[in-house]
């Protein structure tokens, strides 16, 4: 019990710290700031639904990064695997606008997962036959990526007009249901629960899901039990580009309805710390991306209340990082030497 | 010449953060922070010489708020040892959130044109390109011809020899990470202040990443680094040229080419590339 407990007490005790200090540290008034926060993100409806927007993406990918981390693959490529993904889905769309909407809807988001697995696969490949380091692969295929996704902005998936690079506007028939045509909140929400399930049930409840784990934990434990840690690493690699894929499908299909410069919104490099925060487990995951998610809007929210832009969140993100790892090494290592002096 | 002279400013902040973060990975450590660090160096630099009205002392406080922020790394990665990837990516979040925020607050949300005095130059040359191509050299000199450089490799290759062998790693280290968030600070800093004579949002764009990128492109040579950087200037440039002389061609293909290139090295070097072995394994000694 005290072992699970412990990172969520460390986790919530960083967090709230380092949002107090970001308001102090910027002069803004504090009670108010935070009840613009609270109003703009899970103190109203219309924040609520903000807040699960936002969640949506982050959801996906903090789980694709939690899945690839559990491996020990530091995957720090989602930004490429977002785009990878996005030109898969965006190509499906465009290859498939003679098939019915409901052969052609699966399908494209199939093709955003399976392009930002191959993405993933790419690293992974390059670790476990050749030994290249998967932070710095990732890291260079994320400009290969941003490189191949102006080009194809440019060139093969152009909009038809041929002015701006920019694709067309998909079919309405084809976006993501919407509840209401008040807000953009959209079915991929739904999508992003599931895949906490899914995440969480191939971890913990089946055999493929504790190799992966064994895999990152103790490669040499794997091998003594005759699992090959390289196999799991690229399985574990390829879920985790899938997974980032997928959410910049849901994004494309859900909101923007077409791709242009600046898509991927940095999501890539903001999953790292929602995965981080939720401890790497599914059921963590998922609500650090709310929680992430509800700073987003509440900041939405201060934003237009204080020449003041969201990205105070970014200051807060590093800041509970930062916070919440320092405050779980501290009690770990107090633990560890505790221990000791019982023995 | 003169083109030769405008790659060399356009990767002099590339050059500067790439050789610095060659000497702290040498030293066993990855400092991905980099990129936030090169941002917050650009960002103060422009803050300091608005109110001095000096591009030195920008270019000062630069260099000081880089290794401000490597310590501030180091104490988690090393005092702490967590992990490096994570640390660095909580300081590139960290810095991209402040230096946006103060900005904003600042300067209004749309940031209002923002104009301050530039490093001065003669003939298309300054001090700090000069001081980039010499750092080149005196970096390959410091690592590979000292005895400072021989202990710095070894923490980097074989941490337990290190402290055999009476040097401390840790000290080692903090020193290495000062020195890469110096020169990464500095070249964050003649971003803003050599190049542009302004700041703008997130105007690093990934300069960090690509540091680290062209590092192991260099294979971790000062003197390839600086070769790297310089040919992805080059490279950078000729798009325009093949623009201006209407040449079709989907210029981001050869943009996309040193980033593959590097990939192509490392497979093709695969476990014999010249990376230090202990590379992002955090250290500690045993009682």
């Amino acid at each position: 019990m005290r072992k699970a407990l412990l990172p969520a007490v460390g986790a919530l005790l960083g967090l709230t710290v380092a949002l107090v200090l970001t308001l102090v540290a910027f002069g803004l008034p504090l009670a108010d700031s935070l009840r613009l926060i609270w109003d703009g993100s899970l103190g109203s409806p219309g924040g609520l639904m903000r807040t699960a927007v936002k969640a949506t993406p982050l959801m996906l990918m903090g789980l694709g990064m939690a899945v690839a981390w559990r491996a020990g693959m530091y995957n720090i490529g989602g930004e490429g695997q977002f785009l990878a993904g996005a030109l898969g889905g965006a190509a499906a769309a465009k290859v498939l606008t003679a098939v019915p909407v409901l052969l052609s809807k699966p399908l494209v988001f199939v093709s955003g997962f399976v392009w930002g697995g191959v993405f993933a696969l790419v690293a992974a490949w390059l670790l476990v036959k050749r030994g290249v380091n998967v932070v710095i692969s990732t890291i260079l295929l994320n400009f290969v990526a941003i490189q191949m996704f102006e080009w194809a902005l440019t060139g093969p998936l152009q909009e038809a007009k041929g002015r701006t690079p920019q694709t067309d506007r998909l079919p309405e028939a084809l976006m993501l249901h919407r509840f209401d045509r008040q807000n953009d909140l959209h079915s991929g929400v739904l999508i992003a629960l599931v895949a906490v399930m899914v995440v969480y049930a191939i971890l913990f409840l089946t055999p493929l899901g504790f190799r992966i784990r064994l895999s990152g934990e103790n490669p040499r434990a794997a091998r003594a039990s005759r699992i090959p840690p390289s196999r799991y690493q690229l399985i574990a690699m390829a879920m985790s580009g899938g997974l980032c894929g997928l959410a910049a499908t849901v994004e494309l299909l859900g909101i923007t309805g077409q791709l242009a410069k600046g898509f991927n919104q940095q999501l890539g490099f903001i999953a790292i710390p929602v995965a981080l925060l939720g401890n790497l487990h599914p059921l963590g995951v998922g609500l650090s991306a709310v929680y992430f998610g509800g700073l987003f809007a509440g900041s939405e929210n201060l934003a237009r209340f204080s020449n003041f832009g969201t990205t105070v969140m970014f200051v807060i993100q590093g800041a509970a990082v930062l916070a919440y790892v320092g405050v779980r090494t501290v009690l770990e290592r107090r633990q560890v030497e505790g221990a000791e002096v019982e023995t | 010449m003169s083109a030769l002279l405008a790659i060399l400013m356009y990767a002099t902040p590339l050059v500067l953060a790439a050789l610095g973060e060659t000497v702290v990975q040498k030293a066993g450590v990855i400092h991905i922070g980099i990129e936030g660090t090169m941002l917050a160096g650009a960002f103060f630099g422009v803050m300091a010489t608005l109110a001095t009205g000096s591009p030195w002392v920008g270019l000062g406080v630069g260099v000081l708020v880089g290794m401000a922020l490597a310590l501030l790394s180091g104490v988690f990665a090393l005092g702490l040892s967590v992990d490096q990837v994570v640390v660095g990516t909580a300081v590139n979040l960290f810095a991209l959130g402040l230096t946006r925020t103060l900005f904003a607050m600042r300067f209004g949300a749309s940031g209002e044109l923002l104009s301050v005095p530039k490093v001065p130059s003669w003939q298309g040359i300054d001090v700090v390109m000069v001081l980039a191509v010499a750092l080149a050299a005196s970096t390959h000199w410091l690592l590979f011809r000292t005895s400072w450089g021989l202990a710095l490799r070894s923490a980097g290759e074989m941490p337990q020899a290190t402290e055999a062998a009476g040097f401390s790693v840790s000290v080692i280290r903090y020193a290495a990470l000062a020195f890469g968030g110096a020169t990464a600070g500095l070249g964050g800093a003649y971003l803003s202040l050599g190049i542009a004579g302004s700041f703008a949002d997130n105007m690093t764009a990934g300069r960090g990443f690509l540091a680290i990128a062209m590092v192991t492109f260099g294979r971790w040579k000062p003197g390839l680094v600086l070769g790297a950087c310089l040919l992805l200037g080059w490279l950078d440039g000729l798009q325009f040229t093949f623009q201006a002389k209407g040449v079709e061609l989907p210029f981001q293909l050869f943009l996309a080419l040193p980033y593959m290139a590097a990939l192509l090295v490392l497979a093709g070097v695969g476990r014999g590339a010249h990376a230090p072995a202990a590379l992002a394994v955090p250290f500690r000694r045993s009682r």
